[in-house]
């Protein structure tokens, strides 16, 4: 056989910076998101919801609506033929509100009609006698004796207790204070839909957008009294997600209207229907403590951490977890005592949000942090440095950091970026308040704030966190092709493009097809935790490997030598020398070779229930923030002149999406430190749609400067660490810093609004 | 829905009295959000886009600017910034682009928000607006009589916004605007300052922090007598606050999501200040 070298590696490789399959699709507008799902011969499925936070419901009277012409449907509790219960955690709460309704918002009837409006206005026909009920609607009280019970069993949905070093620790320096943290919601671009069509055996297919398929399925599955293989789910167009997506949406609601009907039935929320048909971030109240030697040295913290979880318990466990085992911070702190807790009000469900419980404390540990260096007359910076998490510390709970843990290093590389220049005051929109013409400098300081976070990647506390991978390597009209087919949503973030990476760098193909996630093959876990790249990649990749030794051992029998030193490159089976051996076309013919692999993490355990102790995590991320802030001290206006970070993330597989992804969620936090709050007077939501629920603008996210650190973390695969969350976690808090030091003001409460800045 | 597109302002007169349940379109920024969210269901649309008049803008006698009320911001922004600059500056701060682009003053004024970025420089300015039915011919009405109530206007059933009439601006204008963010944003509390050197008078006006737009009299009437329009000395020490403050008395407004009464009030004495300081250098700086 002759040889030849060949040429170039495979471009697109992990490093890489590979453009995303759907790329193109998505910026010229043609991307079929789940809004766009359509069917021939479908009708249009809309939700009445409860107007009350807090209602026994007497009677539903269907009639009027069923009369409309158009309209093929309307359904109530009765309806489900299964369990009339869904949930993440516990399945606590209605598919169709029965008896109570426990939130504004809350599902009650769904109608099918052959047109939206015409569903919308025989749903406005349905009579629902309601009893109004008196609401909890402050979660401080959720806990008193005689406060009403949202469910039968108590308002207490988790407390987390951790306990670690002195139980009665002392210190010279002591520094606390009270913080609270408004709601703030996912605000994804595209609101929920789907389409359910109703299949010959009897089963259904749900196509929808979500972020874990599998265990959307099994919350349909008993809804509808269904097996499931008679209910499939495929991953229709996800806009963004953020967590809002991991409780059930129109999902069972399509599937019941779709079997009542016969026909395919899409549903799809408007803007308003969006912020009452998904949880939100909990919204929380925070007592801290720390007491620190002289030098600013921690000797120890307390914490009180109370999370509005709303009326069902969704994912709030889970959140009091995060809150309570990470809720102190990056910092090495001897003595621990931290109390977490989620309970029911009658307020809008909170579930999970990229930075899950730790965004929340955040807000809370870096404010006192700077309480502290004012205290002990250090700068923010030092003091982080002094207290900041190394390798092989201890984390609160006593798990071993086993990894790099770079609070110092990130805060440096932070501190040492250049400032921006001064105020510039010819260009309104450098200014506090833009074009509204509010200032032209007067009344305008300058702030500088820091900030450092780190976030658990993956699921933890003993979760058996895992991802399922199919790949198929086969030669199609000559050239190798690889597919790789798994459950993983993508949601936006990119996964998909790693996952071709991935199979490119594994096998040496160029030609990579990620075929759309569905439940014909094993669960991939959620999209979320920053997870994916993590443990869906690294199941791409064990599967690619299976693959590829597959493939080389038919080469090693086909040239009759050892496998020892064979690879895959350029379609070609090459040997240590990179020579050309056999070609791929030539060695597999018509065959594919395919190999499907379930992929783990270490496991993680459980938490001592009184010491909160345990190795709970598999892996944390950290990064830091500086933001610089000018202020209008006198109209509270705020504009970010720079947000910049630094951030480990083990190894960039593709940095472009990396960087993405930290200005994202940097743009994210700095929301939820100056604007976006849903507000929630007497259980009812106040502002439910964009006029008035803000998002940052192109002119209130400044440029930012990202460094980019590669620690690899030699227990995950490639040496990932999950990207997603850090940033949206530890920019809010470095926001609030920065107009607390330019307005002198304590500001112990975001989103931070004018009259709080301005004091009026 | 029926879709009613008069290609004349004659027409459109005789469609707005024969269809009383015909509602008036423009740029359709506002109405297309209210029919989105089922606030609305009118038995027609009445376009007014295609009324070419509407369109125009131009100089009448006596320097006043008569504006259709169908030019969008965008081109009041372009066209006008030099003869109508408060108005100019107001229009830079609706929406976005593409709102500038399709939004029209006219329609600001057939809303009648009380949070309507046109309306503030419009009091300031002292303009008119100038409306017509079929059956009684066009009347003007001085836009600080022409809010009756939230979101409520003179108009009678029958009757179309045809202009806007405006002084062209015989000295500096300013207008202020607060919002939560840094643009995109329906203002917290907005303020329009117009100083009339001609006839040694102030205008104010006042957005978002009271049922309807409106004016602050007895700021503008203690600020005119207090300038010294002959000499335009520095503004006396205390003077652009006392201003302020009393702008800010005119002021009833109310808490809500977007902001508190007392933020609102506190809100437009800094902007009166900042207003007033700004004009007086510019008119001093043109003398
Ligand atoms: C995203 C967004 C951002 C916005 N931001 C701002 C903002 O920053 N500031 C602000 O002030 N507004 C804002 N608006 C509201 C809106 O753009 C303005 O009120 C605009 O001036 C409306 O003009 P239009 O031509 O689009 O009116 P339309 O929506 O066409 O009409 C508005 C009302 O006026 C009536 N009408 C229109 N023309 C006439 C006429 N000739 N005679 C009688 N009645 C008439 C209509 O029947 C309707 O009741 C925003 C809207 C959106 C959607």
């Amino acid at each position: 056989m002759t040889t030849t070298q060949t040429g170039a590696r495979t471009a697109g490789r992990i490093g890489d910076n590979a453009q995303r399959p759907d790329g193109t699709l998505k910026v010229t507008g043609e991307f079929a998101y789940a809004s766009d799902l359509w069917h021939d011969d479908m009708v249009w499925g809309v939700t009445l919801r409860s107007p009350h936070p807090h209602a026994r419901i007497r009677r539903i009277d269907v009639a009027e609506a069923l009369a409309v012409p158009g309209v093929s449907a309307v359904l109530t509790a009765d309806d489900v033929p299964g369990e009339n219960a869904y949930g993440l955690e516990h399945a606590d709460q209605p598919v169709l509100a029965a008896d109570v309704v426990r939130y504004e918002g809350e599902p009650v009837a769904l109608v099918a009609a052959d047109h939206p409006e015409t569903a919308r206005r025989a749903a406005a026909r349905i009579r629902v006698d309601y009893e109004v009920l008196p609401a909890l609607t402050d979660p401080r009280r959720a806990l008193d004796d005689d406060a009403p019970e949202v469910h039968p069993g108590g308002n207490l949905v988790r407390h987390l207790r951790v306990r670690r070093g002195d139980p009665a620790p002392t210190a010279p320096v002591v520094v606390s204070l009270d913080f609270e943290v408004g709601m703030q919601d996912q605000a994804f671009l595209g609101p929920e839909s789907g389409l359910a069509v109703p299949a010959e055996d009897g089963g259904v297919d749900l196509y929808v957008a979500t972020q874990w398929l599998h265990v959307d399925q099994r919350q349909v599955c008993l809804a509808l009294g269904m097996p499931p293989g008679k209910v499939r789910l495929t991953l229709a167009g996800v806009g963004g997600a953020f967590g809002g997506r991991e409780d059930l949406s129109v999902h069972v609601h399509a599937c019941l209207l779709a079997l009542r009907t016969g026909r395919p039935v899409k549903m799809s929320y408007g803007r308003e229907e969006s912020f009452h048909g998904h949880v939100h971030r909990h919204p929380a109240t925070m007592t801290y403590e720390f007491g620190a030697e002289r030098d600013g040295t921690l000797v120890y913290a307390r914490a009180d951490v109370l999370l509005d979880g709303g009326a069902y318990a969704s994912s709030t466990a889970a959140v009091v977890g995060n809150a309570g085992l990470l809720g102190l911070g990056p910092y090495r702190i001897p003595s621990v005592a931290v109390d977490a807790y989620g309970v029911f009000t009658h307020n809008p469900p909170c579930g999970a949000m990229r930075g899950f419980g730790c965004v929340q404390a955040a807000f809370a540990h870096e404010a006192l942090m700077d309480e502290l260096a004012a205290a002990v007359g250090v700068s923010p910076v030092e003091i982080r440095q002094r207290n900041g998490m190394r390798e092989g510390d201890r984390t609160t709970t006593g798990q071993v950091i086993d990894s790099a843990a770079p609070v110092a290093e990130l805060l440096e590389r932070v501190a040492a970026m250049p400032l921006p220049p001064p105020l510039e005051t010819s260009d309104l929109r450098n200014l506090p308040g833009a074009v509204g013409n509010t200032t032209h400098g007067e009344g305008v300081r300058r702030g500088v704030g820091y900030a450092v976070t780190y976030k658990n990647v993956g699921f933890s506390e003993g979760f058996d966190d895992y991802s399922t991978a199919r790949v198929r390597l086969q030669v199609v009209a000559g050239e190798a092709v690889a597919t790789v087919h798994t459950a993983a949503a993508e949601v936006g973030q990119g996964l998909v493009t790693v996952q071709q990476q991935i199979a490119r760098t594994e096998l040496g193909v160029e030609r990579v097809v990620v075929v759309p996630a569905d439940t014909t093959v094993g669960s991939a876990g959620s999209t979320s935790a920053s997870r994916q790249t993590y443990v869906t990649g690294g199941a791409v990749k064990a599967a690619c490997e299976a693959v590829r030794t597959a493939v080389l051992q038919r080469a090693a029998v086909a040239l009759g030598g050892p496998v020892a030193g064979l690879a895959l490159d350029g379609d070609k089976v090459v040997g240590a020398g990179g020579e050309v051996l056999a070609g791929l076309a030539d060695l597999l013919g018509d065959d594919a070779v395919e190999e499907t692999v379930e992929w783990r993490h270490r496991p993680t355990h459980a938490v001592d229930p009184e010491t909160g102790q345990g190795d709970a995590h598999v892996q944390f991320a950290f990064s830091a923030h500086r933001a610089v802030v000018d202020v209008d001290v006198e109209l509270g206006l705020v504009k970010v002149v720079a947000l910049d970070t630094a951030q480990d993330v083990g190894r960039a597989l593709n940095p472009d999406a990396v960087v993405g992804q930290i200005q994202g969620g940097s743009a994210q936090g700095m929301g939820l430190a100056l604007m976006e709050e849903v507000v929630v007077a007497d259980g009812h939501v106040r502002n439910p749609s964009f006029t008035d629920y803000l998002l940052p603008t192109i002119l209130d996210m400044p440029p930012m400067r990202v460094e980019v650190l590669e620690y690899a973390d030699p227990h995950a695969p490639y040496g990932v660490r999950g990207v997603g969350e850090p940033p949206t976690i530890s920019s809010g808090p470095a926001v609030a810093a920065a107009v607390r030091v330019a307005c002198g003001r304590p500001l112990r409460r975001v989103p931070i609004r004018p009259e709080h800045v301005t004091g009026t | 829905m029926d879709f009613l597109q008069p290609s004349s302002w004659h027409e459109a007169l005789a469609i707005r009295a024969e269809r009383p349940d015909a509602l008036p379109i423009a740029g359709g920024t506002d109405v297309m959000v209210e029919l989105n969210f089922d606030r609305r269901r009118p038995g027609a649309l009445l376009d007014l886009t295609r009324v070419g008049e509407l369109r125009e803008w131009s100089v009448e006698d006596g320097g006043r600017v008569r504006l259709g009320a169908g030019v969008p911001y965008a081109r009041v922004i372009g066209e006008l910034g030099d003869r109508l600059p408060g108005l100019a500056m107001a229009a830079r701060t609706v929406g976005s682009p593409q709102i500038r682009v399709r939004g029209t003053v006219g329609g600001n004024l057939g809303s009648a928000s009380p949070a309507g970025d046109a309306h503030p420089p419009l009091l300031a300015a002292g303009a008119e607006v100038e409306v017509a039915s079929a059956a009684r011919g066009t009347r003007r009405v001085p836009v600080a009589d022409y809010f009756t109530g939230v979101k409520r206007n003179v108009l009678e059933p029958d009757e179309l916004i045809a202009a806007v009439l405006v002084p062209t601006a015989a000295g500096p204008q300013q207008f202020c605007k607060v919002g939560t963010r840094n643009a995109m944003v329906i203002s917290v509390s907005a303020f329009a300052l117009a100083l009339h050197p001609d006839r040694q008078a102030v205008g104010t006006g006042i957005g978002s922090a009271a049922p309807t737009p409106r004016c602050a009299p007895e700021a503008e009437e203690f600020l005119a007598g207090e300038l010294d329009w002959a000499a335009r000395r520095p503004l006396p020490e205390g003077l652009a606050r006392a201003f302020g403050e009393r702008v800010a008395a005119a002021a009833a407004p109310i808490d809500d999501v977007r902001g508190t009464a007392a933020y609102r009030r506190h809100s437009l004495a800094v902007l009166a200040r900042r207003a007033v300081t700004w004009a007086w250098d510019d008119l001093r700086r043109a003398a």
